[in-house]
């Protein structure tokens, strides 16, 4: 059954390449909160800190919180991006992340080319990302410009094309980033129905979101995140209220 | 489609990293996709040269210039016939010029691929192999300058030639070891690349690149199996140019790559689940 299960889960960046250490005396006065130096003397940013949640399956959790509450980093590390240095992290189930649309896109190559990079990326053969090229194409409503370098696209272009990339999966845990909201009016509405299906037929969904608009419509469950630390965990009513 | 396969399970427990496998699983994985990284390493030549008439082929052109140029001069420096030393020259220099761009590049085989390395969960050896690949399909296209001067000056090597198969079989287990340790000693400290640069330098005068070693004298030249660049290198040119390696040459050139191939493993092992907190 796929789940999530996080035990005292905790990352810490370490800010390297900071230099003389009158700085870091200076970094370290200025802010107590989150800033702190380790054993070896460093000082590491304690990006999220000791969190503990299970996820069963069924469960649309969005990740609410300011800038920096630590949303993205614990998408990352759920994905298996970082490895926490505290804790234990267990996600059972195939892992789909929709984090950074441009991640992995060569900007030199053409979309098709891209779309072929990104099938290697996931693993698949040859044969099987050229196939995919035939479905992305298709689906962003590219048509020409698929042979055209993507650093020539428009940026609503490359977000088509990054979301059409991004979606051609069947994930049983899906990690979704808030960045799918660009595009077009016209492109938003079949991303719309695409992600639909995607969320529907993913067991779990995990979202970052500053938009309480779409926690409601989407999500049946929020973790608040604040300074690296679950705040509040509960159903939508629960933590944002009666809509 | 991931979707498709069994259960799949990621479990990272601080306590009981599992350091071994998880890094051992990382070069079995990285490999096993090895089209990955060579479809990568393709794009970086062909975005590297993008635009330009003759791509990659420029390094064969200036490698030709600069083997005809040292080649007349340094023929004359040593007092040997030019024919006896273009060969030579030819086959050193190229050999040269790959290991020191392997090395190179090697630098920044890591913290090149930060964008990758921080958005999607890959095995770190796609990075590596891609590094290696890259220099591995520039390097082959300097080869036609070796077998035109084969040509020019008639100085074939026969079947011994083949013994260069390992010897490149030895560099490409020392490209791929060093592209791993410096790629990751690089991403902590930024220090290092000026070094390895510097290091290089001297190495280039103080390896037998543009001398053959003979020149040092009796009881000298016995020691030159202590400077690793030599070995790796003598392992590919000895067999193209002189019938073979001496045994102390292939011996040391083992030892030199089992040496640095563990060392890169243990380092792995001990620091991949930092990575990508350091590039």
């Amino acid at each position: 059954m796929p789940h999530i299960q996080a035990e005292a889960v905790t990352i810490e960046f370490p800010l390297y390449h900071l230099g003389a250490r009158s700085l870091k005396k200076r970094i370290l006065a200025n802010s107590p909160l989150r800033l702190r130096q380790d054993e070896a003397s460093r000082i590491v940013v304690s990006a999220l800190r000791e969190l503990s949640f299970r996820i069963a399956p069924g469960e649309r959790v969005a990740l609410v919180g300011h800038n920096g509450a630590g949303k993205t980093t614990l998408l990352r590390t759920l994905a298996g991006v970082y490895e926490p240095v505290g804790g234990r992290l267990e996600v059972a189930g195939s892992i789909g992340a929709l984090i950074d649309p441009a991640a992995g896109m060569d900007p030199h190559a053409t979309g098709r080319e891209n779309i072929v990079l990104r099938g290697l990326f996931r693993g698949l053969g040859e044969a099987e990302s050229a196939s995919l090229a035939e479905e992305v194409g298709a689906f962003s409503g590219l048509a020409e410009f698929l042979d055209v370098p993507v650093r020539a696209y428009s940026a609503g272009m490359s977000v088509r094309l990054s979301f059409a990339m991004a979606t051609v999966m069947d994930p049983e845990v899906l990690l979704m980033d808030e960045w799918f909201l660009a595009g077009d009016a016209d492109f938003m509405q079949r991303a719309r129905a695409k992600l639909e299906a995607l969320v529907s037929k993913a067991e779990i969904l995990v979202l970052a979101t500053h938009d309480m608009s779409i926690v409601r419509e989407w999500c049946n469950r929020v973790i608040r995140l604040d300074a690296g630390r679950i705040a509040q965990d509960g159903s939508v009513t629960e933590v944002l209220g009666e809509a | 489609m991931p979707g498709a396969r069994p259960e799949a399970l990621y479990v990272f427990d601080a306590r009981t990293p599992r350091r071994r496998a998880a890094a051992l699983g990382d070069i079995a994985t990285g490999v096993r996709r090895w089209r990955l990284s060579f479809a990568l390493a393709s794009l970086d030549i062909r975005n590297r040269y993008r635009g330009s008439v003759l791509g990659p082929f420029w390094l064969t052109l200036s490698n030709a210039v600069m083997i005809a140029g040292l080649g007349l001069l340094y023929s004359s420096l040593f007092k040997m016939s030019l024919v006896d030393y273009l060969p030579f020259i030819a086959v050193s220099l190229i050999t040269w010029n790959t290991i020191n761009a392997i090395v190179t590049d090697a630098c920044t085989s890591l913290t090149s691929a930060e964008g990758i390395i921080r958005q999607l969960p890959l095995p770190y050896t796609v990075h590596v192999l891609r590094c290696v690949w890259r220099n591995a399909v520039i390097a082959a296209h300097s080869l036609p300058i070796i077998l035109a001067v084969f040509a020019l000056t008639g100085a074939w090597p026969g079947w011994e030639a083949l013994w260069a198969l390992p010897g490149l079989a030895l560099l490409a287990v020392n490209a791929c070891a060093l592209a791993l340790f410096l790629g990751m000693l690089c991403a902590r400290f930024r220090d290092i690349p000026p070094i390895v640069g510097s290091v290089m330098q001297l190495a280039f005068f103080l390896s037998p690149v543009l001398w053959k070693p003979e020149l040092l004298g009796p009881g000298k030249a016995e020691w030159l199996v202590l400077n690793p660049f030599y070995v790796v290198m003598e392992t590919v040119r000895g067999p193209l140019i002189e019938g073979g390696a001496s045994p102390g040459v292939w011996a040391s050139a083992c030892l030199f790559t089992a040496a640095m191939a563990g060392l890169a493993l243990g380092f792995f092992i001990r620091f991949r689940g930092r990575i990508a907190f350091w590039v």
